[in-house]
């Protein structure tokens, strides 16, 4: 478990935002989230005062805007979603440059492309600054069910375990002179996957014995419930704080 | 292109439609962390666990389709014939909030209408299926390898299909409803016959090697006829 304490986003820097407590950050960025979503989609420079917001955390997070935008290309598949709407909207319908565009599926694809940009810069920036052990625990004080709190540690840290076994099954393949790539080969592949789920399952059961030799009955102890002190929580509330100030004047405006 | 979304992210379906969805989801898998416990008990958490943690480590494994095209499975089907519906719901529901908040993949407040999708829809139909097949069809490797095809391809199109409902409920833009279920049907087809072939190989493959490990095998059992050794 040498490296199963990171995960593929988390950006290993030191920052006043990497520092706020993890529950604080979640609760913001759902708070900053939900706003964006409600907020009309007409308001246009509504959301460029949220983007600017985004890009005042992403300085003080010190998260470089490549790496965002680099990792902001999983949401392409909505953009495209997006690109296709004005073609394929009813209703009134206006002519740009020969094309003949819907005005309420130009309207659609801002929508998407706005609030899906905006709420995937803001999942990116909170992954980016959050471990993932951090991320579980500030889910746990925000009272999240303990139930899927320990799921999901578990499923986090043997995560990285599956993967390595994952990975030994193949090159134990390759090494043996088979590598299938192709459709027709997807039974070498589909039974390595049953492989998978064998040592997945009776490593879980491995896991609950020694677990259960330890003293377990049920309950993981609680990790200490150190609390964000209110200093914190205010930090952090000054982006949802912001967020609505703008969505406000863009409503009133 | 490594990654791409599958997840729905803001913006595509609207506030109130969105929140009904989230308290859905947040009521359906109350009911399913109840049930999975009285197949799992204290066991639940270590086991969905790692059984979540496989099917996020099955998602990561890629495999390729066509040159330049390559898919991986998304495990719904599978994870309810090998663990059953209850914990199946759980562990992919825990995949997909792992993947919101961790990985960027499908929006916060969006969140309850990918659950209610792929979590409870997906499986829902998956496990029907699955009871209704396994009353005819003969429950060994094979029968349970075509039962897991047809269910990976139902549920895949059904969970698509979840995701046209919310769209007409609270679509953000006026679409044509036949379009875009018909477009959404017919991605999701190709996508579940691939799911289909490798969760019917790797189902077939674990009812080889343990068969008692398999959820489906399990209950859907006719009582068994306990051979008696005679002991005069």
């Amino acid at each position: 478990m040498g490296a199963g304490h990171a995960h593929p986003l988390h950006l290993a820097t030191a920052s006043p935002v990497h520092r706020l407590a993890p529950e604080v950050k979640i609760a913001a960025v759902l708070l900053f989230t939900i706003i964006v979503v409600v907020t009309p989609r007409e308001k246009f420079w509504a959301f460029g005062g949220y983007a600017l917001l985004l890009a005042v955390v992403a300085v003080v997070a010190r998260v470089p805007a490549l790496w965002l935008a680099k990792r902001a290309t999983i949401e392409l598949p909505f953009v495209l979603l997006a690109i296709a709407l004005p073609f394929a909207g009813r209703g009134e319908r206006i002519d740009w440059f020969g094309l003949s565009l819907s005005v309420d599926g130009l309207h659609g694809a801002w929508n998407i492309f706005a609030k899906g940009t905006l709420g995937v810069l803001a999942s990116l920036l909170l992954a980016a600054s959050t471990t993932m052990r951090d991320l579980i625990l500030g889910l746990d004080r925000l009272r999240c069910p303990t139930v899927f709190t320990q799921i999901a540690t578990f499923m986090l840290r043997y995560l990285d375990v599956l993967a390595d076994d994952a990975r030994r099954m193949r090159i134990a393949r390759l090494s043996r002179g088979y590598d299938p790539r192709f459709l027709w080969q997807v039974k070498a592949f589909a039974v390595s996957v049953g492989a998978l789920f064998l040592r997945a399952y009776e490593r879980g059961e491995r896991v609950y014995l020694a677990m259960v030799s330890r003293g377990y009955a049920g309950r993981l102890p609680q990790p200490e419930s150190g609390r964000a002190p209110a200093g914190q929580w205010l930090a952090a509330s000054a982006l949802p704080v912001a967020t609505a100030g703008i969505a406000l004047a863009a409503l009133w405006g | 292109m490594e990654t791409t979304a599958m997840h729905i992210a803001n913006g595509i379906v609207d506030g109130p439609v969105s929140a009904v969805f989230a308290v859905l989801a947040v009521a359906a898998l109350a009911v399913c962390v109840r049930k999975a416990r009285n197949d799992l008990d204290e066991r639940l958490a270590p086991m969905a666990g790692l059984v979540a943690a496989f099917i996020f480590a099955v998602q990561m494994l890629n495999f390729q389709v066509l040159p330049g095209v390559s898919g991986h499975l998304l495990g719904g089907t599978l994870a309810v014939i090998l663990v059953g519906p209850w914990v199946g719901a759980i562990c992919v529901s825990t995949v997909l909030i792992v993947q919101c908040l961790l990985f960027a993949d499908g929006g916060l407040t969006a969140i309850g209408l990918n659950i209610t999708n792929m979590a409870l829809l997906g499986t829902a139909a998956g496990y029907l299926l699955v009871a209704g097949l396994l009353r005819v069809l003969p429950r060994n490797a094979k029968g349970l390898a075509v039962t897991a095809f047809i269910a990976s391809v139902v549920s895949v199109v059904v969970a698509s299909q979840g995701f046209v409902l919310e769209y007409a409920l609270g679509g953000t833009t006026d679409l044509s409803l036949p379009w875009v279920s018909g477009t959404m049907a017919g991605v999701h087809v190709l996508i579940g016959i691939g799911e289909g072939l490798i969760a019917a190989t790797t189902v077939a493959t674990v009812a080889r090697v343990r068969p008692d490990l398999v959820y489906a095998l399990r209950h859907f059992r006719k009582p068994a006829v306990v051979e008696q050794e005679v002991t005069a």
